[in-house]
């Protein structure tokens, strides 16, 4: 996977995101801010722009590009939590010009102890880790199984989507949810659902 | 002095504790509110507030209060152990306290120390 590669994952992004913008806010209006839509829409518009401007060479300086400007760019929480993602991505993969799944999946990984540093959050509190956390297991997993690239992508995007259904019945323990206590159960978690996008658009670069 | 910036989702709650704490804890220290958005909408900007902290600096330190969710996330994003650190504390009696540690020329510790203090004043 190159920098090619990974500019399609970020354009599959943002057309995964403005498609569900109204979906995401639906599910943060029932247990957050109503919000999570927009900024991500948002987000990830402006770091398309920013790739247009900039052509990073290399996917680790493209993955950090696209960090930096959703910290600057979302506004809300989700902001610091996928721009250290992002950013934690494209600093594990340093220089390299042609990602293999295995150093995918080790990005991934780094995303994932990010976001947990930054958040303090653990899999199972309703939020984003809980689709990331078993995405990247599912992918490693693959990846140690020598299943092809779509096959370990594919397994990645489902593992995400079933975890962020998972969500539903939890009661949140981190971020804004977590003030409604036992109100929270029943939704399924927007961070979480946005995270299944973002990993289904990876399912989708990988099959362009 | 000691450096502190207020950041909040909101503009005006960011404008208002600050107001506040000069009020009672003096004018002369370097203070900074950090609210809301680029285009004024609720949020934080990860840009105003390193510039808050730029703005604020004057080489002793500076103490970062957030209110609650992506302004603790933003606040972390910026801190440097030593010289920009978060105060973990109420928004308001935290700032106040903040504010009159720092007036009264506490080292970076000291403020935060005052600030945490915060958690312990009663109203009743």
């Amino acid at each position: 996977m190159n920098t090619q590669f990974f500019a399609a994952w970020i354009q599959e992004i943002a057309s995964a995101v403005r498609a569900q913008r109204d979906h995401l806010t639906q599910l943060d209006a029932a247990i957050g801010d109503a919000d999570h839509g927009a900024n991500l829409d948002r987000g990830f518009a402006a770091a398309g722009e920013a790739l247009a401007g900039a052509s990073p060479q290399t996917p680790g300086a493209l993955l950090v590009l696209v960090g930096s400007t959703l910290i600057r760019k979302v506004g809300g929480a989700s902001g610091p939590l996928y721009g250290t993602a992002f950013r934690e991505m494209g600093k594990l993969l340093g220089d390299t010009a042609e990602v293999s799944p295995g150093r995918l999946a080790d990005a991934l990984n780094a995303a994932l102890s990010g976001v947990q540093r930054l958040g303090a959050a653990a899999e199972g509190d309703k939020t984003m880790v809980d689709a990331l956390a078993p995405a990247v297991r599912a992918l490693a997993r693959a990846v140690q199984e020598g299943l092809k690239t779509e096959e370990a992508l594919d397994a990645a995007a489902a593992a995400a989507e079933e975890g962020a259904k998972a969500t539903i019945p939890l009661q949140a323990r981190k971020g804004r949810a977590s003030y409604l206590g036992p109100r929270s159960v029943g939704h399924e978690d927007p961070g979480a659902a946005s995270t299944a996008l973002i990993l289904g658009a990876l399912r989708a670069a990988g099959s362009r | 002095m000691v450096g502190i910036v207020l950041i909040s989702h909101s503009s005006g709650l960011a404008a208002e504790v600050a107001a506040l704490a000069r009020q009672i804890g003096g004018a002369r220290v370097p203070l900074a509110a950090a609210g809301g958005t680029d285009d004024g909408g609720l949020g934080t900007s990860p840009d105003q507030v390193a510039a808050a902290i730029k703005d604020v600096d004057r080489g002793d330190g500076v103490v970062l209060i957030p209110d609650l969710g992506s302004s603790v996330l933003t606040a972390r994003l910026l801190e440097s152990p030593g010289s920009v650190v978060i105060a973990d504390v109420p928004f308001v009696e935290g700032a106040i306290s903040a504010v009159v540690a720092a007036g009264g020329g506490a080292s970076l510790d000291g403020v935060l120390a005052a600030a945490e203090e915060a958690w312990h004043v009663r109203k009743l």
